[in-house]
């Protein structure tokens, strides 16, 4: 088992308030009984969490009951709760705490000063086997949560380890919006796997996702995640050899793509609506993603051009007496002007092109996270079914129905709370994203402008001086 | 500057319409920025200065540029365009300008006036007409003769050959040129009458000249250095900004689509819907923007092109003076040798190997008559020679003369003309400049809105 602590959460989760449900106890001991492998999860709140955006009101009312709570019940019940709940693959009976116990779920926004887990990944490494070539990021971690061994962590991971990570907190969280990950090789094909530029993007990606992680209010607190930023290299390897095998998770994907067309049809109106927003979205995203990149490469061609169009003024003025001053006044005034386009052409590639691709990536990940909030509705209704045609295990089915319903509920609120979340995130980062590409056309222009008009000034200044001259 | 000598019959005289004063008058250079508001009308904006001679007296422009159909040489239907040529008088008194003739004119008409002076008028540097074919396309721009953008460019370029020719002290008095503006049949006949084509030097000669020459005057070796310079210089700069041009285009358009991208998108989005739309539609703006701008632009390039073609003009100058160098180095050599031959014989000492000297030798002495006779011949052809070595000599230096009056000027209208269009090319760029911060700024309120 991990190194959790119970109390230790609670006194973690200043500003998050987190209860736990009665049956979920229940239903631990149940888990741990059946010997249900407890690895990969952590000190969650039941049911992947159901975090309700934005209401930091009557907190200190709440932590009180989660202390109250929390007192009572001893790190292993709250560990192996939380584990059993976890495992949500379509065929486990596994049910999360009741829909009641959810209404007593209180996210609080994440306040700034309140954020104790600060996370860098930086100084790439190549490494060079027999078998294959590899990059590792170093990962510091710093924080002040008691669950956390110690202040500061750093550790080396690649990629490998990241898509682990993901795959681990998808698990545990269907219905979560997991951040999503830089992709695996570069869309367009590249000649060599490690160029500067990718590998550079990517360390910026992976910044973000374990960023985005710690910020988000339930997968913050995830076992996994904190294995991943503390465990040495060779403790990670032996954590991620438990939980189900490459293979079997394989099969469940297929089954679950299978039963998820199920779940579509009786999808309620308002995840109709969000399937409809994701896909417009996606489609208006990637077209955005395609455009801004374009933007980009023109901006690089257009800054290639000017740097050859100075120069051939300085050339010019070598053959001409009267006009180099003018000549290569109009150089410098080109060469300045070069300059900026290249501060533009940069901040653009920082400030909008990530955004709008991690969004591109956002949004099949949302795709993915309706398709299993779908599967887990299938369920239900196979199981709704066979109780109306069957009539076979009638007295099972009601008890188990009732679970499924539960866990279907509980998807659905996980999802929507979430989707809150998400898209106030999202308003605000394209918001930042485009103001900014905004901000940096507008500073471009002014610094051209300033350029051309002190030109000017200079050449009516030099126009007048030579008239006063002429005079007698 | 000193004027040049007129031909009387190829000068008009008396001159149709008084250009200021004569000899001396209104000949200096001078920078005369009003002359401008006389050729305002009907001109497209050019702001090219020159020196006004019949400028306050008449106005010429090319105001019109027509299609037409007709049958050519080998009587082949083909398409041109034709030009419309207005020349008006101005009254002293009121400013008003008279319609006094219209005519139309084509492309090649052009050609066949500049070729007649470049004949003529060979210390002159001879104003350029714009480019027969569009070069330095970009990739907007279409290569075609009847794209209406190049005809209405070539029709400005066209109106500023004729300004240019008459406001040229020595030019604008020319006969042909006085009818090419108000003789519209038969002027074609009229330039061919004069029978220039044949007083053209071959080029041939020329070439054979400008390998041969001994001695040409310094300067004008320098000038074709110089025009070689400035000819490879401008079409250097010309292709680079064709192609900053073509990128530039690119990256504005680009972002037109965004204005369609964030409109789809405003659909579905409550909040951010308003901000959206109307930053798409500031997207759309801009995008739209560089079309003027690029047409700006392409203006600024036929200014620079002039200049390029104008590198042709100088090359021909230094051309006629190496070829009448040249004429003169052979009369002097010919002279010379001619002269040794009589001293040879009449002194009968055979310095120099010849034909006549051997077969003498062989075959016997001449007799002393015929050898007189010789020297007699020999002495008028020297008289002549020496004649004709004076007058090619002073020719040669009236030409010298000439010709450098002529390049001063030209180089005193150059550097004002270039100096004026690198000042546009800011004024250009500070509009454009303007523009995109207009353009963002609105962008970057909507976007702050969303």
């Amino acid at each position: 088992m991990g190194t959790l602590g119970g109390a230790g959460l609670a006194a973690a989760a200043a500003g998050r308030a987190r209860t736990l449900g009665m049956e979920g106890e229940r239903r631990a001991s149940q888990a741990r009984s059946s010997g249900l492998p407890a690895g990969g999860a952590d000190g969650e709140s039941p049911g992947g969490g159901t975090p309700f955006p934005g209401s930091s009101g009557s907190s200190a009312l709440l932590q009180a009951e989660v202390l109250d709570l929390d007192e009572d019940e001893d790190d292993l019940e709250v560990f192996s709760k939380d584990a059993s709940l976890m495992d949500m693959n379509s065929f486990s009976p596994m049910m999360p705490t009741s829909p009641l116990s959810m209404i007593n779920q209180i996210k609080f926004e994440d306040e700034p000063d309140l954020k104790d887990l600060f996370i860098t990944v930086d100084e790439p490494e190549s490494h060079v086997t027999t078998i294959e070539t590899f990059i590792t990021y170093r990962i510091i971690t710093k924080t002040s949560r008691g669950e956390f061994d110690s202040s500061e962590f750093e550790v080396r991971r690649r990629y490998q380890d990241f898509l682990w990570l993901k795959g681990k907190l998808e698990e545990a969280h269907p219905t979560l919006i997991i951040p999503p990950l830089p992709e695996k090789f570069m869309v367009k094909g590249m000649v060599e796997r490690f160029n500067d530029d990718f590998i550079e993007t990517r360390r910026k990606a992976l910044h973000k996702f374990l960023n985005r992680i710690a910020d988000h209010p339930t997968l913050t607190f995830n076992e996994d995640f904190k294995i991943f930023l503390t465990a040495q290299a060779w403790e990670l390897s032996s954590h991620k050899k438990q939980g189900p095998g490459l293979l079997s998770r394989m099969g469940q994907t297929v089954r679950a793509v299978a039963s998820s067309m199920r779940g579509v049809k009786n999808r309620p109106e308002e995840f109709m609506e969000m399937n409809n927003f994701i896909e417009l979205f996606s489609q208006k995203i990637n077209l955005i993603d395609k455009i801004s990149q374009r933007i980009y490469k023109e901006e690089r061609e257009y800054f290639d051009e000017m740097k050859e169009y100075g120069p051939i003024h300085i050339l010019w003025s070598a053959s001409e007496e009267d006009l180099v001053d003018i000549l290569k006044d109009v150089a410098s005034c080109i060469d300045r002007c070069c300059k900026a386009t290249e501060k533009r052409m940069s901040g653009l590639a920082e400030a909008l092109l990530p955004v709008v691709h991690e969004y591109v990536l956002y949004s099949e990940m949302l795709m993915g996270v309706m398709r299993r909030r779908d599967q887990i509705q299938a369920e239900l209704d196979s199981k709704v079914e066979a109780l109306t045609y069957k009539k076979a295990d009638a007295d099972l089915l009601p008890e188990e129905i009732g679970k499924l319903e539960d866990k279907v509920e509980c998807a659905n609120n996980a999802l929507k709370a979430d989707w809150e979340r998400w898209k106030q995130n999202m308003q605000n980062d394209i918001k930042l994203a485009f103001t900014d590409m905004a901000e940096e056309n507008i500073h471009y222009y002014e610094q051209c402008l300033a350029t051309w008009e002190s030109f000017l000034t200079s050449q009516t200044n030099l126009h007048l001086e030579e008239a006063s001259e002429d005079k007698p | 500057m000193e004027q040049a000598p007129t031909d009387p019959e190829r000068q008009l005289q008396p001159a149709p319409l008084e250009p200021l004063g004569r000899s001396d008058s209104g000949l200096g250079v001078a920078v005369d920025e009003e002359a401008e508001g006389a050729r305002e009308e009907g001109s497209g904006g050019d702001t090219m200065t020159h020196n006004n001679f019949w400028l306050k007296k008449i106005e010429i422009s090319v105001s019109e540029a027509e299609k037409r159909t007709g049958r050519n040489a080998m009587n082949m239907q083909e398409t041109y365009t034709a030009y419309l040529i207005e020349t008006r008088s101005v009254e002293h008194t009121d400013g008003q300008s008279v319609l006094t003739d219209s005519l139309w004119r084509r492309y090649s008409e052009f050609e066949l006036l500049r070729n007649y002076l470049l004949v003529y008028y060979p210390h002159i540097v001879v104003p350029p007409l714009p480019e027969k074919r569009a070069e330095f396309v970009w990739h907007k721009l279409s290569a075609d003769n009847m794209d209406p953008d190049f005809v209405e460019r070539r029709r400005i370029g066209l109106e500023n050959f004729l300004l240019r020719i008459a406001s040229h002290p020595i030019l604008c008095r020319d006969k042909i040129f006085y009818l090419f503006l108000t003789q519209e049949g038969n002027w074609k006949e009229t330039v061919n009458e004069t029978g220039f084509q044949l007083k053209a030097d071959s080029r041939l000669k020329a070439l054979n000249a400008t390998f041969r020459v001994k001695n040409p005057d310094k300067r004008f070796t320098d000038l074709k250095h110089y025009s070689d310079e400035l000819q490879s210089v401008i079409s250097h700069l010309l292709r680079v900004r064709a192609r900053v041009a073509d990128r530039l285009y690119g990256v504005y358009k680009v972002h037109g689509n965004y204005g369609r991208v964030f409109s789809e998108w405003s659909a579905i989005e409550k909040e951010m819907g308003d901000g959206l739309q109307s930053a798409g539609h500031h997207m759309d703006v801009y995008a739209s923007s560089i079309d003027d701008i690029l047409e700006d632009e392409e203006h600024y390039a036929d200014q620079l092109k002039e200049y390029l073609f104008y590198a042709e003009a100088l090359r021909a100058v230094c051309r006629k003076h190496e070829l009448m160098q040249y004429d003169l180095e052979i009369a002097a050599q010919d002279l010379a040798s001619k002269k040794q031959q009589c001293e040879e014989l009449a002194t009968g000492t055979v310095r120099t190997f010849s034909l006549k000297g051997m077969t003498t030798k062989l075959f016997g002495q001449e007799t002393p008559e015929q050898r007189e006779a010789r020297i007699k011949v020999l002495e008028e052809q020297i008289n002549e020679g020496e004649q004709q070595l004076k007058s090619k000599n002073l020719e040669g230096r009236e030409f010298v003369k000439n010709a450098w009056a002529d390049i001063e000027r030209f180089k005193e209208q150059k550097n004002r003309d270039l100096k004026e269009a690198l000042i546009s090319y800011a004024v250009m760029q500070i509009s454009m400049c303007k523009k995109g911060i207009q353009v963002w700024t609105n962008a970057k309120e909507c976007f702050s809105k969303m």
